[in-house]
């Protein structure tokens, strides 16, 4: 039995502000061309991370399970792990299986890459797409963590350096377009949108991984889609080997050692760009100059110009959102962006929170605040929404900004909640919140703006119109 | 159209009326690698618990079972509301491999100390089961130290269906049934079971019965109180809603302190009607139940008759499909939309067992097709070649049904506004009106069918 000494240290986590590892990696796989996400393990999981998703996108979302059962539980989930990808290539003639395994598996301890070899040794000389397998047990690490791990796992199975030596063989190929590779991070179906613009714009073959801007935001159909058309192709992920270079969004992230784009510059010398996701005036800046760089042109007029009327835009604004105390909190990547966008308007992120645990976001919050301690800047990593409840009542933020989990903090605390990220399944636009570039700061700003100017004139008792 | 393949192991599952044989494999296993709508035991537990508000519900294992059933339910609560909380052990590497039995017992004992609950619940998930903590130990043990009821619910996921999760949930209510004091309770009492008050419903149903004359002990578990459980052994009937989720519990009453009771539904006027009489019938010495209840019946019907009537045309001869989680709620829909007059194209189920599908056959028109446990391929196949108007179902089919280009009503424990009782019914017209009669569907592409 357990002793009793030192139990004040466990906590219960209380209104989790994280999601589980195999989530993020079953939405990288919903953005690749013809895959299937696979959950080893039991039926719930998989249940529990489709509803949760499809709540959000509000898109039909096909995760498949190896479903154990209680003997699978105790003879280990090889035979389900056979009958699943049976059953898979049968039902949806997958261009590729993404395998990613749950709590369950991974604790009975199931060598997946063994019984994928087995699976393939049983099927020899027949056609087999792709089998790509990620170790995501949640007890170590968040969604996010299981949402890099896929796209690096990925890459690793499928990227070579062909492309590179075909080049050189290959005067007609010689011609093809300068191609990147471009590493998002957890962004909504209308950022991967934008972004894929902008690199279209710049004259620039891409490789967008993941890329669920279509499977996940797709229109109406007249027959059930197996697989919903759109996402990276296999192929463009066998290319990234040879790539001009790779931007990988992310300042946390960046601290990393083990990336997609960390792996591609050690295997096959393919350079990688680690940038903050581009929210914000500076972090897009530094985006299109890395585009500039890369390309040797320079940046689409019809980005400077979106830039101009963004910076119009902020001065027209500045006095109202100007010392505006805002609590921020979702992801660590995305809390990182938004305090680099409020400090370049003024608004003071008092709170910043996340459920993750990569221990890195204090240290890059400072890198943009170096003084948040003087500043009264408060922030919490590893945090519940209990948490950060609590902290916002100390601080008093005037608007909260973040995913749909904190709309009951933000009501108790009589806070306007602005959605951002993920979930946001209290409204029906998850899929199309834009974030990124000078548009997607525009889009932010405006409705910051907005909502503090709504909020002061819901409370005035003059009910005052002009401004 | 293309065809989607039906597996071969499922076809066993899959019925049209009309034709023979008809014998359901049901009650199976989900197929590996199918895309079943079903979730798992813990799913069970936690559904049928989640509604007692003044309780604890701490969910022992990695963070995401509790994640994401985080405020979940549309369960109401006239009260405290601590089960709108989502509290985990969040169990990390170390718990994994040590065991999360320390874990366990300070986050009992802290949030016990916190939130001063009546009794509290704790899940085991998946990997409890694996890394073999003695969770029963530990509940013991807080039990004494805090003087309160400490309960583990064993709704280790893979350890079966949804419906072994209501099994382990009854198991653990039964713990406190019996335990409270009954001397008040009325001779003219019951308790109802596998009510959950979603958007309040069990507040209307229970009124009804009070205005009967019927005092209502406990609901189980719908604005669910502690106490109100433990003494429901004086009620002098169980009535039991929906024959998943809480039967077993009134088996174990009935075997333990005699309790008799009836199966009833709650959704469709006629049903509801039922629900009302039989519970009258049983207290037939004292007739003046009856009187009031014929009176109650006719005054809710009244009052939500014409606006019935005013909806109805428009949905005649419309087409509906149905995947529900229990079998008992597909016989009520079916009634409720043919009262509509809709014609429903399919039904089926997750958790149906053979003698619901029997009756399924029995109630559904020829061509219908009957489904148990379905996947996304199977439901939007059937739908297209049905041409279903409207789908029935929960979250995860609300996708499937408007990429197709058709109407959709949720009736699930997520939705927000009652569909029970007389007034549900209204709210259940109303959404179906809303949905099918939308003027969005004209730029639906629409399937062409050889
Ligand atoms: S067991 Fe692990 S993978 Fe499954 S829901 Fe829980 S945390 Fe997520
Ligand atoms: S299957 Fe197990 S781990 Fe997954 S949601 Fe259910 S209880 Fe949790």
């Amino acid at each position: 039995m357990f002793s009793e000494e030192k139990t004040e240290e466990y906590t219960a986590t209380k209104n989790a502000c994280k999601l589980c590892t195999p989530l993020g990696a079953s939405l990288v796989f919903k953005g690749i061309q013809g895959a299937v996400p696979l959950l080893h393990g039991s039926q719930g999981c998989s249940t529990y991370i489709r509803r949760y998703l499809i709540s959000h996108f509000k898109e039909p979302i096909d995760i498949a399970c190896s479903n154990f059962a209680e003997d699978t539980a105790i003879f280990g989930g090889g035979a389900n792990l056979r009958i699943a990808l049976e059953n898979i290539l049968l039902q949806y003639a997958p261009e590729m299986v993404g395998i990613a395994t749950t709590c369950l598996s991974e604790t009975i301890g199931d060598d997946v890459p063994m019984f994928i070899r087995e699976f393939k040794e049983m099927h020899r000389g027949e056609e087999m797409p792709p089998l790509v397998h990620i170790s995501t047990p949640s007890y170590q690490g968040t969604h996010m963590q299981g949402f890099h791990g896929a796209v690096r796992a990925t890459v690793e199975a499928l990227a070579t350096d062909q492309g590179a030596d075909d080049r050189k063989a290959n005067d007609q190929k010689a011609n093809e377009k300068t191609r990147v590779n471009l590493f998002p991070g957890m962004l909504s179906p209308e950022d991967l949108r934008h972004l894929r613009e902008i690199l279209t714009d710049f004259g620039l073959g891409f490789t967008l991984l993941p890329d669920y801007s279509e499977t996940l935001d797709g229109p109406l159909w007249t027959e059930y889609q197996r697989i919903p058309a759109g996402g990276t192709t296999v192929d463009a992920i066998g290319r990234t080997g040879s790539a001009a270079g790779s931007l990988e969004f992310g300042r946390v992230l960046a601290a990393e050692k083990n990336t997609a784009g960390k792996f591609l510059e050690k295997e096959f010398g393919v350079k990688c760009h680690s940038l903050g996701l581009p929210i914000g005036i500076g972090e897009t800046d530094r985006f299109f100059k890395t585009l500039e760089f890369i390309t040797g042109m320079p940046t689409p007029p019809r980005y400077a110009e979106a830039r101009g009327r963004l910076t119009d835009a902020l001065v027209d604004g500045h006095k109202y959102v100007s010392r505006v105390k805002a609590a921020v909190f979702g992801e660590e990547d995305l809390v990182v962006g938004i305090v680099s966008f409020l400090s370049e308007i003024g608004v003071i992120p008092v709170l910043c929170a996340s459920g993750g645990r990569s221990g890195h976001m204090v240290g890059k919050i400072a890198e943009i605040i170096p003084d948040y301690e003087n500043k009264g800047i408060r922030i919490l990593e590893d945090a519940d929404f209990v948490d950060i409840e609590a902290a916002a009542e100390e601080v008093k933020p005037d608007l909260f900004i973040g995913n749909s989990k904190g709309y009951t903090s933000a009501r108790r605390l009589n806070a306007p909640l602005i959605r951002i990220g993920f979930p946001v399944h209290d409204r029906i636009n998850g899929g199309r919140l834009l974030h990124v570039g000078y548009a997607g700061a525009q889009r932010l700003f405006d409705r910051i703006a907005n909502t503090v100017i709504g909020k002061r004139q819901d409370d005035s008792s003059w009910g005052y119109t002009y401004m | 159209m293309t065809s989607i393949p039906i597996l071969r192991e499922r076809e066993g599952q899959i019925y049209q009326k009309g034709r023979e044989p008809f014998k359901m494999s049901c009650g199976k296993h989900s197929l590996a690698g199918s895309v079943s709508q079903r979730a798992c035991v813990f799913c069970g537990s936690r559904v049928v618990l989640y509604p007692i508000a003044d309780a604890l519900h701490l969910i022992h294992g990695p963070i995401g079972c509790a994640a994401y059933t985080w405020d979940i339910r549309g369960a109401l609560s006239s009260g405290p509301t601590l089960h709108r909380y989502s509290f985990s052990t969040d169990l990390r590497e170390k718990d994994v491999i040590f065991g999360g039995e320390k874990k366990l017992y300070s986050a009992l004992c802290q949030l016990i100390d916190a939130h001063q609950p009546k009794a509290a619940f704790v899940y085991s998930t998946c990997i409890v089961g694996i890394i073999g903590d003695d969770v029963e130990a530990v509940c013991k043990k807080v039990a004494k130290e805090k003087g309160i009821p400490v309960l583990p619910v064993h709704s280790e996921g893979f350890k079966g269906t949804k419906k072994d999760g209501y099994q382990a949930a009854c198991d653990a209510l039964f713990k406190l049934v019996g335990e409270g004091p009954t001397e008040a309770v009325s001779p003219c009492s019951i308790n109802i079971l596998g009510e959950f008050n979603i958007g309040g419903e069990a507040w209307m149903i229970r009124d009804y019965y009070k205005r009967m004359g019927v005092e209502v002990v406990s609901v189980m578990t719908g604005d669910g109180r502690v106490d109100d459980v433990r003494r429901s052994h004086g009620a002098a009937l169980n009535v039991v809603q929906c024959s998943g989720a809480m039967t077993f519990l009134a088996e174990m009453m009935k075997e333990r302190f005699g309790t008799p009771y009836i199966r009833v539904s709650y959704f469709g006027l006629e049903d509801q009607s039922k629900a009302l009489y039989d519970v009258a019938a049983h207290f037939s010495d004292h007739p003046e139940i009856m009187a009031k209840t014929r009176e109650i019946v006719r005054e809710e019907i009244s009052a939500v008759y014409p606006e019935l009537q005013r909806i109805k045309p428009d949905l005649e001869g419309k087409r509906a499909a149905i995947y529900v989680g229990g079998a008992f709620k597909a016989f009520s829909l079916i009634k409720a939309l043919r009262y509509l007059g809709m014609d429903v194209v399919l039904a089926g189920s997750q958790t149906g067992n053979e003698a619901d599908y029997e009756m399924l056959r029995d109630m559904c028109d020829d061509g219908t097709v009957i489904l148990d446990d379905a996947n996304p391929l199977e439901l939007s196949k059937y739908i297209i070649e049905k041409k279903a108007d409207l789908f029935i179902g929960g979250v995860k089919e609300r996708p499937i049904a408007f990429k197709m280009g058709i109407g959709f009503c949720d009736h699930n424990h997520e939705r927000k506004i009652p569909l029970a009782g007389y007034e549900g019914m209204l709210n259940f017209a109303r959404e179906v009106h809303a949905t099918v009669t939308s003027p969005v569907w004209k730029f639906a592409p629409k399937a062409v069918i050889s």
